[in-house]
């Protein structure tokens, strides 16, 4: 790792993040495109820790309705009832579901808070240059983009659940407001993720090995 | 070198297209977070503002409370949910903590019943069926007070009338409760007007007091002269007007029930709510005339009482005017006879109410003395001739020996006459005796002697027939030969051929053919009047 690395922007050269093209800048005033796929070309994803702040922000909002309020209302002949996603583990845990139980807290309550807090830690990083283990902040980063679609499973639940049981009367599940704030929370969490230029945790890097 | 090879590489790379730029601020992005927050900061202030007031209600048992599930009801529609179900401190109850919707502080106040809805059959009705399966809630009363209150003691039972049902409760007291239940219905006219809601012992156990309610608007027909009587099961009365039997309706034979009618009365109210009005045993005795004071007598009499019995009518002219309180048997040394007293109370008010005059204890007096100066008296009677059954009559009996009535006594004896039968048995028994006085012996003598001088008779009639037969007889037989030969004779000269017969014929045919030629004469004459002068022509042929 002495060699001086030679990145793109270091040579005043955008890459396409798309089709991976490199190319060169051109004088013409205007957007740049990629001259291959037409994508947007940008040295370094514009406002991307600003974009990235607000949808997380966003998201821990939306985190505590997603957590307080129902998602589930199940009505039936034994009448009505609201589930939010802690008393669903809890009634799987107590139900002996143990491991059920396990997957869903793990996969609505503690991966959602997780991929924020890992969120909130890369852009922290990023914004105060921190040139710390930049391999194991890119997996995390990695990691957090990867595992973000299947924080979704309550949400798949749900939607199961209702289109299944809606026998009038008898029976029928309908999504809570909690259902909508979780999903929020999620695509928010993904947005963010995506917005994320994973490309900043290296720019600190260069002093070190540059 | 590095730069040479850096400058081809350069030099090889395509050059990025120029697009016009977009106004795009990417400032924009940050509305999503403050649309989050919004959202957001609505929900909490909603859940917050929706957040309704906390109660908690003490019951026996929590049997089918579940924390966080148990719904609390009214007229059927959530209004809150227990959070939490506890022991109270000294461990006699079950508490449940509930939590209201919004705005249900008004619900919170004194007279509001909370009561756990369970599956129960009852009064012929079965409730809360949907709990079976549901579970089961706390049902709710809400009341009308304005004092907040923020504990409540839950019923065991369900109320059977809820605040805001029309209608007015009233209390009754019996002397026993039959088979009333609670919910055992009230009955108008055998209409269903309302329903029995509690019934307990009295507080010293000497009767029942019974809660019922009249829904509206049948309760208007609740007076404070209307009488309460127990249509439990049917009531066969024998008495000494015949056999009655009075039912309701088969609901009530198999519940027990309550009925009530108002008798006409121009000075009854509509009854207030909680009216205490006494319960009867049954229809007749509810609707007698109220009853309120009543004159005690004793009779004394001396015939069998048998048929005779307690509560059985005083009756004047067929008007019901009291009843027989009590039968007894005493010695009386003075006229070494035993006699029987018969108590009897005597309602006044029903008397003169026929005359719808009051009279006053004083005064009554004077009328009974008087009345009995005129003859008033007392007399048992057979009712029915089947049944046997005796009752106390009071007429007027002009005939009667002189009595007083003898206020001495207490009650004050009424003096008697013989009544019906016993008059009869006097009655024969005089017959009897004036038949016995008769001096038989001697008129059998009488008769005896009588008898033989009319045997002498007899054979002196005997002998003048006999000599009728021998010297009449044959003179009669010869007149009786004269006299046949007699009409002999005569039939002989009224015979067809008889020669007086003929004669006569002939005397007529003669007589008949004088008038011929006289006809002819005077038909000639008329065609020929000249005849009379000139005489008869000639061959006037």
């Amino acid at each position: 790792m002495t060699v001086a690395m030679i990145t793109a922007a270091r040579c005043g050269l955008y890459a396409c993040r798309v089709c991976g093209l490199v190319s060169r800048p051109t004088q013409a005033m205007g957007t740049l495109t990629c001259a291959r796929c037409s994508n947007a070309l940008y040295m370094r994803a514009p406002d991307s820790i600003g974009r990235t702040w607000a949808f997380l922000i966003a998201a821990c909002i939306l985190y505590v309705p997603a957590n307080v309020l129902p998602v589930m209302e199940t009505g039936s002949l034994f009448g009505a009832q609201t589930d939010t996603i802690m008393s669903g583990v809890v009634y799987l845990w107590t139900s002996g579901s143990w491991p059920l139980a396990v997957v869903v807290f793990f996969a609505s309550v503690t991966v959602p808070l997780l991929k924020m807090l890992a969120l909130a830690f890369l852009l922290i990083t990023v914004q105060r240059r921190s040139a710390r283990h930049p391999h194991q902040r890119a997996r995390l980063y990695r990691l957090v983009e990867y595992v973000g679609r299947w924080s979704m499973l309550d949400i798949y639940v749900v939607t199961i659940l209702t289109a299944l049981v809606q026998i009038q009367s008898l029976a029928t599940i309908r999504a809570g407001p909690g259902a909508m704030a979780f999903g929020a929370v999620v695509v928010l969490t993904m947005f963010a993720a995506m917005a994320f230029d994973p490309r900043l945790i290296w720019d600190p890097v260069k002093e070190q090995y540059g | 070198m590095a730069d040479g090879r850096h400058e081809s590489v350069v030099l090889d790379i395509p050059e990025a297209i120029a697009r016009p730029r977009r106004r795009w601020s990417p400032q924009l992005v940050w509305i999503i977070p403050i649309v989050a927050a919004l959202i957001g900061g609505w929900l909490a202030v909603k859940a917050i503002m929706d957040r309704g007031p906390t109660a908690s209600i003490s019951f026996k048992t929590a049997e089918g409370l579940e924390a966080g599930k148990t719904k609390i009801k009214y007229k059927n529609v959530d209004v809150g949910q227990v959070t939490q179900v506890t022991l109270s401190k000294d461990l006699r109850h079950a508490v449940a903590t509930v939590q209201l919707v919004k705005g249900a502080e008004p619900y919170l106040v004194e007279d509001t019943q909370f009561w756990i809805v369970r599956p129960r059959i009852a009064g012929g009705q079965v409730t809360g069926l949907g709990t079976l399966f549901a579970g089961s809630y706390i049902g709710s009363d809400i009341g009308q007070s304005t004092h907040a209150q923020t504990h409540f003691v839950g019923l065991e039972n369900p109320p059977l009338v809820t605040g805001d049902e029309p209608g007015r409760q009233f209390v009754l007291r019996g002397k026993e409760l039959g088979s009333l239940e609670i919910g055992s219905p009230v009955y108008f006219r055998r209409e269903e007007v309302g329903r029995v809601l509690a019934h307990q012992l009295d507080r010293d156990g000497t009767g029942v007091i019974v809660r019922i309610f009249v829904e509206a608007p049948s309760d208007r027909y609740v007076t404070t002269n209307t009488r309460f009587w127990n249509a439990s099961g049917i009531d066969v009365v024998a008495d000494s007007t015949g056999v009655k039997v009075h039912t309701q309706s088969v609901v009530s034979l198999l519940l027990g029930g309550l009925a009530f009618e108002t008798p006409d009365s121009p000075l009854a109210q509509p009854a207030d709510d909680q009216t205490v009005f006494p319960l009867f045993a049954d229809r007749t005795q509810a609707m007698k005339l109220p009853d309120l004071e009543g004159d005690r007598f004793t009779l004394y009499f001396t015939q069998s009482l048998r048929g005779l019995s307690m509560g059985a009518t005083v009756d004047f002219s067929g008007v019901a005017i009291g009843e027989v309180t009590s039968i007894g048997a005493e010695y009386d040394s003075a006229a070494r006879a035993v006699r029987f007293p018969v108590e009897i109370v005597v309602y006044p008010d029903r008397l003169w109410a026929l005359s719808r005059e009051r009279v006053n204890k004083p005064e009554s007096k004077e009328r009974v003395e008087g009345l009995v100066e005129a003859g008033f008296r007392a007399q048992l009677r057979e009712a029915s001739l089947l049944t046997h059954q005796l009752y106390v009559a009071v007429d007027f009996f002009p005939d009667a020996s002189k009595a007083q009535v003898d206020w001495t006594k207490t009650p004050p004896v009424l003096p008697t006459v013989p009544g019906g039968l016993q008059e009869l048995e006097q009655t024969v028994a005089n017959i009897a005796k004036k038949i016995d006085k008769m001096p038989l012996e001697q008129i059998g003598t009488d008769l005896h002697q009588t008898l033989r001088s009319l045997d002498g008779t007899l054979h002196t009639i005997n002998a003048m027939v006999k000599r009728v037969d021998t010297d009449i007889t044959p003179m009669a037989r010869q007149a009786l030969t004269e006299s046949q030969q007699m009409f002999k004779t005569t039939e002989q000269a009224l015979a067809a051929d008889a020669p007086l017969q003929q004669d006569l014929r002939e005397a007529l045919r003669g007589l008949s053919r004088a008038s011929q030629s006289l006809r002819q004469l005077g038909d000639y004459l008329e065609r020929h009047p000249e005849a009379i002068l000139r005489g008869k022509k000639r061959d006037e042929r």
